[in-house]
This record gives C-alpha cells, sequence and structure tokens, in this order.
C-alpha cells in the first residue's frame, strides 16, 4: 500500500515519474494485455493455426464459411450472455428460451393460419417478457441469478415438451414452409449469399453487426457505463444515482431479444422446431463468454472478446470433423480450451492490474 | 502521539478559517429518531456553515450513521427540526437531498473498483452529445474535466484510464471527494473516511477535506478518531447513546480534552473510583469527572 504508484501532490513517491505526475503510464504491452480481449484472440489465432495444419480440408473457402456459420449460431446468443455476464448475473434458460422462442412462432402461426410474421411478433414479445420477468424475480427477491434462471430454465424446458405434444401430437412442430410470408422471414433470418462463389449464411453477418452495436453500446454510451458500474459494485452504483434495476432487467431482456433472434433462425432453416432441443446450450454460450474474457463475476469484459469465443467452439466443431477425428472429443476439446482460457485471463489481469 | 498529530494540524488549517461563521447551509433542531422502541437519536442540535468542518465523533452505537442518514435523506427525522438555507425539510430519499447540494461519500459506497478513474468520476452523470439514438459519451470532455477537477483539488493522477482500484484508499475516497465538489455540493458529508486507512492515507485524506473546506463547502466528518478531527475541525460535536455529550468549537476545547469525551471519559471517571478500590490498578493518571466539563456545552475555563 505504501508504495502506490501515483501519488497525489507533494510527496514524491516511488517509481519513474516528473513534476507532472502523468509519466507513469504502464507500458504498452501491460496496456494491451489488460484488454478483455486480447487473450481470447491469441487462442482463436492459435487454434485456427492448428486446425489450418492438422485438417488441410479447412483451409477452403466452403469450410471457412461452415465454421463461420457454426460460429455465429452461438455468437449471436454469446452477446447478450456476454453483457449480462459483465452486468454481473447469469442466465440459464437462454438454451430452451431459443427454442420457446421458434416454438411459438411456429405453432401459434401454423394453428391460427396466419401469416408466419404474426408468429415471430408474438415470439419476440414472448422472448422479452420472459427476459423481464427473470430480471424482475431477481430484482424483486434478491436472489441470485442462477437460482432464478434455473427456475425459468426448468419450466421452459417442461413447457417446451408437454405444450408441443399438447399442440401437435408430436415432439416436433408441424413444417411451415408453405405459409404465408415464410420465403420473406427466411430471407431475412436464414438465407445465403455468395461471397466470390462461396455460399455464406446471412447470419454470420448479423453476428458481426450486432457485435459492432454492443461493443459500441459498451463503450460509448451511457447504458454501457451503467452496465460496467452493475457487475462491478451494484451499491456504489445506486449509490451514484446509477438505475440500477433498470439496467438489469433490460439485460435479461437484451438476452430475451437474442433467444429469438436465434429461434428465428432455426425455425426459418430447419423449417420445424423439436420440442426438446437447446438444453446445454446455456452452458455452450456462457463458456464462449467467458474464454472471450468476460470476468464471472461481473464488471470486466466485451463484447468482442465472446466474438473470439465464439469462433474458437465453431472452429473446434468443425475442425475436428475436418481433421477426420471422432467428433466425441468436442466437449473434451471445449473444457480444456476452457480452462485454459480461464487461466490466462486470470494471469492477465493480475499482471495487469499490478500497481 | 498528540503532539505529533497537532503539528500536522498546523501544516493543514489556516489560522483563520476562510467562511468563518456565515449562515448555516443545514441545520438540525433537536433532532430525534426512534426506531420502534429503540430510541437512536434524541435532541441533537447541529449547524454546518459554509467554510467550516463540523466533526461528529462518537463510539460505535452513538448515533453517527443514524444523523448522517437523516441529513443525506436515506432516513426521515421522527423529532425535532432538519433546516436547509433556514426553511425546514424532509427527505424522502437520497436524490432531493443531492438536489439540495447535500452529497455524502460513504466509506465503502464510493467507487467501481474495476471501472477507469473518469468512468468512475462522472458515473450516474455522464456527459453525452448527439441526438438520442446516437447519443454517446463525451470521452475527450469527461476526461478533461476529471483531469482538471482533480487537479484542482491538487490530486495529481498520472492515468485516468487505470482501473480506480488500483488506487490505494486515500486517493479512492480523495476522488470521491473532488466528484462531489464537481457535481455542486455544497455540504459534504464524509462517513468514517480515514477509518480503514493509514497514517499517510489519512493525510492525503484529511487534506482534501481541507481542500473542499477552502472551496467554501460546509464539511461533515463523522470519525471515531479525535486526533484526525483535531486537525481539520472547527467544530466538535462528540454523540454517546444517542445523544449529544458534548458541543464545542476548537477555541474551546483542547486535543486531550476531545479524546478523554471520545475515550467515554465521563464513564472512565466512574470506573476510576471503582478500579481504585482494586490493588495493582494505576488510576492516577486517569482524569476525574470534574476535570471533563461535565457535559455539553463544555466550557473552556471548566477544563483549565
Amino acid at each position: 500500500m505504501s508504495t502506490a504508484g501515483p501519488a497525489a501532490t507533494a510527496p514524491p513517491a516511488p517509481g519513474p515519474r516528473t513534476a507532472d505526475g502523468r509519466t507513469a503510464r504502464r507500458p504498452l504491452a501491460l496496456r494491451l494485455l489488460a484488454r478483455p480481449e486480447v487473450g481470447v484472440f491469441l487462442g482463436a489465432a492459435a487454434v485456427f493455426v492448428f486446425f489450418l495444419i492438422a485438417a488441410p480440408s479447412v483451409r477452403s473457402g466452403g469450410s471457412m464459411a461452415t465454421v463461420l456459420y457454426q460460429s455465429s449460431t452461438i455468437g449471436l446468443m454469446a452477446l447478450p450472455v456476454a453483457l449480462l455476464m459483465i452486468g454481473g448475473e447469469f442466465d440459464l434458460s437462454a438454451g430452451v428460451a431459443v427454442i420457446t422462442s421458434a416454438l411459438t412462432a411456429s405453432m401459434l402461426s401454423y394453428q391460427l393460419t396466419v401469416n408466419v410474421w404474426a408468429g415471430v411478433v408474438v415470439a419476440l414479445v414472448l422472448s422479452l417478457a420472459i427476459g423481464a420477468f427473470n430480471g424482475w424475480m431477481m430484482v424483486r427477491t434478491g436472489l441470485p441469478s442462477f437460482l432464478v434462471t434455473l427456475g425459468t430454465f426448468l419450466i421452459l424446458q417442461g413447457v417446451n415438451l408437454a405444450v408441443t405434444k399438447l399442440v401437435t401430437d408430436n415432439v416436433a412442430t408441424d413444417d411451415i414452409s408453405d405459409m404465408d410470408g415464410f420465403g420473406q422471414a427466411r430471407k431475412i433470418f436464414a438465407s445465403s449469399f455468395d461471397v466470390g462463389g462461396v455460399q455464406v449464411k446471412i447470419t454470420v453477418v448479423w453476428w458481426l453487426v450486432f457485435a459492432a452495436l454492443a461493443t459500441w453500446v459498451l463503450l460509448r454510451t451511457r447504458y454501457g457505463n451503467w452496465v460496467f458500474a452493475v457487475g462491478g459494485d451494484q451499491d456504489s452504483a445506486r449509490a451514484v444515482g446509477v438505475p440500477v434495476t433498470f439496467t438489469k432487467i433490460t439485460l435479461f431482456m437484451a438476452v430475451g431479444f437474442g433467444a429469438w433472434f436465434v429461434g428465428m433462425h432455426q425455425l426459418f432453416s430447419f423449417n420445424t422446431v423439436q420440442s426438446g432441443e437447446g438444453v446445454g446450450q446455456e452452458l455452450i454460450y456462457i463458456a464462449a463468454a467467458v474464454i472471450g474474457g468476460c470476468l464471472l463475476t461481473g464488471g470486466h469484459g466485451s463484447a468482442i472478446g465472446p466474438v473470439f469465443g465464439a469462433f474458437m467452439f465453431g472452429m473446434v466443431n468443425q475442425g475436428i470433423v475436418y481433421a477426420g477425428w471422432n467428433p466425441d472429443w468436442f466437449k473434451a476439446f471445449l473444457g480444456v480450451m476452457l480452462l485454459g482460457a480461464t487461466l490466462v485471463n486470470l494471469w492477465v489481469r493480475r499482471t495487469a492490474t499490478r500497481r | 502521539m498528540a503532539d505529533k498529530g497537532t503539528g500536522t494540524a498546523d501544516a493543514v488549517r489556516p489560522e483563520t478559517p476562510p467562511g468563518d461563521g456565515g449562515a448555516a447551509l443545514v441545520e438540525l433542531r433537536g433532532a430525534g429518531k426512534s426506531y420502534g422502541n429503540v430510541r437512536a437519536l434524541h435532541d441533537v442540535s447541529l449547524a454546518v456553515r459554509p467554510g467550516r468542518v463540523t466533526c461528529v465523533l462518537g463510539d460505535n452505537g452513538a448515533g453517527k450513521s443514524t444523523l448522517i442518514k437523516i441529513i443525506s435523506g436515506l432516513h426521515q427525522h421522527s423529532e425535532g427540526e432538519l433546516l436547509v438555507d433556514g426553511t425546514a425539510v424532509r427527505f424522502s430519499t437520497p436524490r432531493e437531498a443531492l438536489a439540495r447540494g447535500i452529497a455524502t461519500v460513504y466509506q465503502d459506497l464510493a467507487t467501481v473498483p474495476l471501472m477507469p478513474v473518469w468512468r468512475n468520476f462522472f458515473l450516474g452523470s455522464e456527459m453525452t452529445r448527439g441526438p438520442w439514438p446516437v447519443r454517446r459519451l463525451d470521452i475527450a470532455r469527461m476526461k478533461r474535466t476529471a483531469d482538471d477537477e482533480l487537479r484542482n483539488m491538487g490530486i495529481v493522477l498520472d492515468d485516468l484510464d487505470r482501473p480506480i482500484g488500483t488506487l490505494s484508499g486515500g486517493q479512492r475516497q480523495s476522488v470521491a471527494i473532488a466528484r462531489a465538489v464537481h457535481f455542486g455540493a455544497r455540504v459534504l458529508i464524509l462517513d468514517e473516511p480515514t477509518a480503514a486507512l493509514g497514517v499517510k492515507q489519512s493525510g492525503v485524506v484529511l487534506k482534501y477535506m481541507a481542500a473542499a473546506r477552502d472551496r467554501g463547502l460546509g464539511v461533515i466528518f463523522i470519525t471515531h478518531n479525535p486526533h484526525h478531527a483535531y486537525m481539520v475541525g472547527d467544530h466538535f460535536s462528540v454523540l454517546r447513546l444517542g445523544t449529544l455529550e458534548l458541543s464545542a468549537d476548537r477555541g474551546e476545547i483542547g486535543l486531550e480534552e476531545l479524546t478523554d469525551h471520545m475515550a467515554g471519559g465521563v464513564e472512565l471517571a466512574a470506573l476510576k473510583h471503582e478500579l481504585a478500590q482494586v490493588r495493582g490498578v494505576d488510576v492516577q493518571r486517569l482524569p476525574e469527572a470534574e476535570d471533563l466539563g461535565s457535559s455539553a456545552p463544555a466550557s473552556p475555563e471548566e477544563a483549565s
């Protein structure tokens, strides 16, 4: 404590400084390492290079597009999950909420025989409402978000299966591909476009657009400032006038929005929805956010880190297939990556914040 | 130790406090507060004037927290009056108190450790520019303002981008004080700002407290350390069991007497008689009850 860095005024403190006292900036390398996305960027680059060497078929444009597509479906959800984590909370219901949203849009449109856009809008409202409910319950009861969203997770999982069975007498919804508005919705949520002879899925574009938007919001707006503050120290934030309740509830609603978007993608690319899916995905999203440099306890992280985190997941997932290995190894590989990334993050933060 | 304390005090406080006197910014008249059956505070009178440091001392449970909670708007008083600029008020939220220029810097509720200094400085009152959909933080202006404002208070930090958690405890307190001053505080309530700090760090905080006073703010300094209080204080109020035990201006009381009051001097004097019955306890140097100027307001003649 006595070796404090920048001392206040006259009493000279140890360390290089001029009379101005402004020179003791930490070295560039240290300041770079303090950025949450640097560790994961190096990790993603390493995994990428590794598979370029180990699996020659990865080098084609087509397989790169597949890797990016795989990454985008994880990355689209990892973004809001990461923002929520920076805000200090979890959402364990994120995985099944995707399916809930898709089921709602699909069954509502089919059963009422209306334009699919009606189902899409109702699904959006429902997804936002689920997010708001999670946030409101957490704020009102003061329970940890882990518990509240574990409850929502189980509820949604049961409702998905039971209601689908009740309505369609099946475990999946009916094919809606011949309904009004399907083509239109598909263009937005699940189309592909041509880049130099390679078909790239539109979710890749959405993923990068949302990542840019999230980065801007996080670093350049008041709301972003509040997200860091409520995750870093909720009571201090409240004491200086940050609307903590509003910030937390809207973060949960952002996860709801993400779940809706990914749900719509799944519905319009596969035409039907399996009601039992989505379980376990929430942990993949959380892992991508953590690998992306977001602090599990909140208050630190970035939106661009989870982009690289999701890319690592997509790369490993597809890379194992291209390398011709047994895909059963995927989860084991992920576990090792997660631990490795956590250790790197820990080391980086200690080095960077040391006085 | 006491000598050392007063020696530093001369360095910190000017001979004549600048805004000496003046109308009270905040005044308590016979104020009190009961929580159900428990009377936490009773018949306390206190005046905070611009350019002066009013110290509130007391042991744990003496009612210091209740007192600041009433002034800062967290609780309402249940008896007596709270006056701001001479008119009686009753705050229902801290925001109302803040709007009247009463800012509180809590010991533990000051900052968000992982956020940069400048973001902490403006947290909750960020500067923005641009119309709504693209309204964004005016980062350059915020950094410049924070730097200027900190320098005005005599706080020079090398890098406003480093997380505030990497600053020392005293520097964090100082930033919080500078922030309150910048956002138009006229009355600054400091809740035990030196309690968790070392000697050197406490000195840093006391210095900025004096800087805030020199800018014409009324400062309420809550502490249980009479040495710290005597270094910057213009008026001393000692609370004991929810009532005002002593209320004296600087000229009327010495550090030793203040220390005796703080150490529960009246009780100690009573204890002395009991201890005198026990062999092996040195009671010669403990003060007598009559040495302590009985109760509020203490008169200096009695003490000397």
